[in-house]
Order: C-alpha cells, then structure tokens, then sequence
C-alpha cells in the first residue's frame, strides 16, 4: 500500500495545495487497503493525467454523491487501480451545485466516457471537454436526474411526446418503504431519520 | 441497341472536377456508396437482452457502431439507498441474472469489508463453492449462446443441460433455482442440505466430459474458427484503457484475476491457474472461458475436500439473525433479532469499495455510509458495462455477419450493465 500514499506524496510536491491528505482504509481481511484523497476541482485533469504516467492505468470506476446537506454538494469519486504496483487510489472532487461542472478524464482513460455520461444522467453533474455528453440509462429528454436526494424512490411524471412516459410507481406505505407525502423527509425512509434542514425541504424537487 | 453518338462532345476528363481531399476534411472521398444507418436490437436474438447498437455502414463494413444501452434501467442504485443491506440482496440476483449466487457474494463482501467482519471458514468454503458454480453456469450459458450465434447449436444444448443440472443444485442449496438471494451480511442465509456435496461430487466428476465434447465440437472447428480467429481484435493496452476485465481482459493477454492478485474468502487456500489469451480475438476469449470452467471444477474439488465443520455465520447477532430457537426463548436475541431485521445491521460511517472476480469481469460495489442499516450511496462497478463500452472500437472495419461473433465473445448481461 506504501505505492499509493508515494503516488500521493509525488502528487502532493507537484500539485501542493491542491492535493488534500490522504486517508486510508486498511482492510484486514483481504489487504485490499484504499487510499483516498481529495482534490482540487480545477486541477483534477492535471492530478489523473500525472497518475496515469505514475502508474495507475486502469480507471475502476466513477461514482457521484449527491450529500446535499453539506457544501459543495455534490462529490464525484474516482476510483484508480495500478497492474504494476496493486494497488487502488481514489480521487475525491467536490462539486458545488450552482457550478455542477467537473474537467472530463476522457482523454486519460478512454473508459471514463460512460462512467462521466452515467454521472451526468444520475446527478446532472457536466463533464467538461468530454466528447458526446449524453443521457446513457435513462432516455434523450428525460427532465430528472434520479439519483438526486430530493427526487423520490416512487418516481416523478415525466412525458417525452412520442418518447416515453412515467408514471410515479404504486408503492405500499410500510415502515421500510416510501410512503406519500409532500417532502422528501416524509417519503424517504434514509432521510427520515434524520431530518432535513427547512431550506433542502422547501426545494421544489428536481427543477428539469 | 442504341448507337453512340459520334458527334458528342467528349466529357472532360481533368482532375479539377474531382475536389482533392484536403488535411482539413478528414474524411476520405467515398467512392463505394453512401453510408447507411442500421439498427440492430433492443429486441435480437444476438444483442443478448436489450442491447442497441445503431450501426453506421458501408456496404457490409461497419464503419460506426453507438452502442444504446439502459433499456433494463431499474435504478438499483436508488433503491439501495431506500432499505436495509439485507434488503437489498434479492436486487443483485437481478444484476448479472446468470450468476446470481457470485452477486450475492460480491454484495455482502463490499459490507463486510466496510463492517470488519469476518465470517467463519465454513462460510468462506461455502461461498466460493457459490462463487464457481455460478462462474460455471455463466460461462455455459456464455459459450453456449457464443457458439449458437455463430451456427452451432448442439453446444448451446450440450451447456444447457449441464446448467440445468447446476440449476437444480443450487435450488437444492439456496431455495431457488435462478434468484438466489443466499448470501446475508455476516454468512449466508442456510448451511449446506445433507447430501449435497455427494450430488455436487457427482456432477464434477461427470462435468468435465461434456467439456471436452465442446471442446472437440469447436476448438478445431473450421467455421468456428473462421467466424472467430482475428474478428474483434482487443488488444492489452485498449482493453485496459476501456476498463475491460474478466474474462475478456485475459483473453487480451493481461494477467488480472482478482482472485489471484487480492484473494478474498479462501481462495488463497486453493489452487488454480489463470488462462489468459495472446491475440485478444474472439476464439481467444472462448479458449480463456474454457479453460475457466475446467479451474472452476478444480477448485469446487478442492473446496469440497477441504470443507470444515463449524458455523456459518459470524459470531454477532447485532450484525446476522441468531438462531430462531434463541430468539423465541432469549430475550437479548430477540431484541437483535428484532433489530438486525428493521434497522439492518449497524454499519460504521465511512466508504469502501470492494471488487470481486465475477463471471463477467470485476463486480465492485462501493458503499458509502453514514452509519445505520441504509446505505448513503450504493455505486455498483458493473464488469458489463466497461466491456460493452469498447464495443465501437471492437467492431469498426468488420462486417456486419461478425457483430454476432463479437457480441457472443464479449459475454455480457444487460441486467448488469443497466442496473
């Protein structure tokens, strides 16, 4: 594991600032330890770019948070792995909502292109400079972004005129399931729990 | 008959009327016909479910392909986020639909990574005996319906009717043939039937015939390996670029199995080999899949001779059911009882991924949680839907008779790949 948190320290004398600590989690069961680290918006091209040359040539995955209770609000996850040297790094980038932009890593990993396509279609989070952003799960024209915290489990209505429809699902009340209500933290068991501040209720939810 | 006219003026032949290519159009002139658009699937026999592709041709000769996926979106991930861990297990059944008991597996792994968990070696025995027979089943299915779309259909006979045998195994040891759902976070949901490891022995050691009856069927093959050798081309440093893994990225010549490289359960225990391919090309990936099924029968022997006794679930009734004759006489493990299955094991805040080798490729899941039952966040890295994103680069220059050959190679499950 010694190889990533090096990756780290390198990238932390060319990048300074814009590199955070990282932080591990030691997994003692398989030594599948993971490095993570947070990095500067602006330089996210830059930082993979270099960790492509140091080494990590396999782009695992892309994961995009929504923690809409804290800021910036959104957070996209890179997850990075090296054949050489075995062992997994993350990028962690935050994405303020107002600005819901991130510098695309199409031309690092070709792999990333449907990776940044689902975040746009779950999050509505742009890649910038990626080369054909595009809906990829759900369909052209659909207004929401699903994976949103204030979109509903049950679904909203939409109509795409000779596309597709949805409909909200007929879903049973229970105390484990969606029941109806008018805001999130009355539909959603996650967020019932602990309740949401007034300003994320009173969102109108998912402005197309 | 009509005779050509003498007195006609002769047409010009000067290369000013053709417009030269210039470096700013990089298109080149096209001199056979225009292009034209095709549309292949969502409902085809060879897209394997509902997989689109919008094909660009020239003639025969695939000169685009977009790939349309999401037709099976059933936003898993949301869901995840809307119950309790164990909640969730019957939806990866629904993932890679033909190896459910390996998504079972993979699933609970990433929360038990996040937990610290460790669960007992009969678990871990019972688990990667799970594990191989779903990369068995999957592979039968995958080179089966491979061979079929290419024109021999006594293969996909032969693999089914060994599937069904490992069909009715599993409904033996889990309750179903199909959606398993027979993993729990912290051990799985039964112990093994008495019997059943007699039943299991006696399949691996009549299964491997039928190995070598597809084997002789196809490997020397003349059409098979017309249809195969050279079509879809994949080499080491695209297919890493792509994210390809599993079998098709060991078929590309790359040496990646997470069982080998990270071993997780007992596989460290066990031997086996890792095949991997020299070209890359279709009957590359069939020949790793081959071979895959054979070391899968090699570890099921093993683990069935090393099986320990013992308990199957981790010694934690805040995180698996106890016993149901404590919890009807106990007062505490009715209150854990009551607790694991409302409020679902109590998971620490913090992130961690967790990949396993699946038929497929490296089914991830990474889970981020903010303490409790629920998950924050459920991100699943689907092996299918890395694989099938090389597609236009895989089928660019080839014609349009080897699309089935190609999509039968890559071995996909839209299930997986549109969550």
């Amino acid at each position: 594991m010694a190889t990533a948190l090096e990756a780290v320290q390198a990238l932390q004398q060319r990048f300074g600032s814009a590199v955070g600590a990282p932080a591990t989690f030691a997994d003692r069961l398989t030594g599948r330890d993971e490095v993570t680290v947070t990095v500067a918006r602006e330089q996210l091209a830059a930082v993979c770019r270099s960790l492509k040359e140091a080494g990590f040539d396999f782009l695992v995955d892309i994961c995009g948070v929504d923690n809409h209770d804290s800021d910036p609000r959104f957070a996209v996850h890179y997850l990075l792995y090296s054949f050489k040297n075995r062992c997994l790094l993350r990028l962690r980038v935050g994405v303020p909502e107002e600005d819901a932009t991130v510098a695309s890593v199409t031309s690092v990993w070709k792999g990333a292109d449907w990776h940044e396509r689902e975040c746009y279609d779950m999050l509505g989070i742009r890649f910038t400079g990626h080369p054909d952003l595009r809906r990829i799960l759900m369909w052209e024209g659909y207004p929401f972004h699903p994976l949103r915290k204030e979109f509903p489990l049950e679904g909203q209505p939409s109509n795409v005129p000779d596309v597709a429809f949805t409909e909200a699902a007929p879903l049973q009340g229970g105390p484990f399931v969606t029941v109806h209500g008018p805001h999130v933290a009355d539909r959603e068991p996650a967020v019932r729990e602990n309740a949401l501040p007034e300003d994320i209720r009173s969102v109108e939810p998912n402005k197309p | 008959m009509t005779t050509p006219k003498v007195n006609a003026p002769p047409v010009e032949r000067t290369s000013k009327s053709v417009p030269a290519p210039s470096a700013a159009t990089a298109e080149p002139p096209d001199t056979l016909g225009e292009r034209m658009i095709l549309n292949v699937g969502p409902s085809h026999p060879t897209t394997h479910g509902v997989l689109r592709v919008v094909l660009e041709l020239d003639g025969e000769v695939i000169v685009g392909a977009r790939p349309e996926v999401g037709y099976l979106h059933r936003g898993d991930e949301k869901l995840a986020e809307n119950m309790t861990y164990n909640q969730f297990v019957p939806y990866t059944d629904r993932l890679d639909y033909l190896a459910p008991l390996a998504n079972n597996v993979a699933y609970v792994l990433a929360i038990e990574k996040l937990m610290g968990v460790q669960v007992p070696p009969r678990c871990q025995f019972i688990r990667v005996i799970c594990c191989e027979m779903a990369r068995i089943a999957s592979h039968l299915v995958g080179v089966g319906c491979a061979a079929m779309d290419v024109g021999a259909m006594t293969v996909f006979l032969y693999a089914f009717t060994q599937r069904e045998r490992l069909c009715v195994l599993m409904e033996k040891l889990t309750g179903a043939r199909l959606t398993n759902s027979y993993t729990r976070v912290g051990g799985v949901a039964r112990d093994i039937p008495p019997g059943w490891t007699d039943e299991l022995k006696q399949f691996l050691d009549t299964f491997p015939k039928t190995i070598d009856e597809v084997d002789r069927l196809l490997t020397r093959n003349r059409i098979f390996i017309d249809r195969n050798q050279s079509v879809g081309v994949l080499p080491k440093d695209v297919a890493v670029d792509y994210g390809v893994t599993g079998p098709n990225l060991r078929g590309s010549g790359v040496e990646h199995d997470l069982r080998k490289t990270h071993p997780y359960l007992c596989y460290k225990e066990l031997e086996f080999d890792v095949p991997v391919g020299t070209v890359g090309d279709c009957y590359d990936r069939y020949l790793v899949r081959m071979e895959e099924m054979r070391q899968s029968v090699r570890i099921l022997k093993q683990a069935l001779a090393k099986l320990p006794v013992g308990e199957i679930n981790a010694p934690d009734f805040k995180t698996v059911l106890p016993p149901k004759e404590q919890v009807l006489t106990k007062m505490e493990q009715l209150i854990h009882h009551f607790m694991v299955v409302t409020e679902g094991p109590n998971v620490p805040p913090g992130a961690a991924y967790f990949g396993a080798e699946n038929p497929k490729g490296e089914l991830g899941f990474y889970i981020i949680s903010r303490g409790g039952g629920v998950p924050w966040r459920l991100k699943i890295r689907a092996p299918s839907f890395s694989n099938l994103s090389v597609l236009p680069y895989l089928l660019r220059g080839h014609l349009i008779a080897d699309i089935t050959a190609v999509l039968g190679s890559l071995d996909f499950v839209m299930g997986e790949c549109d969550r």
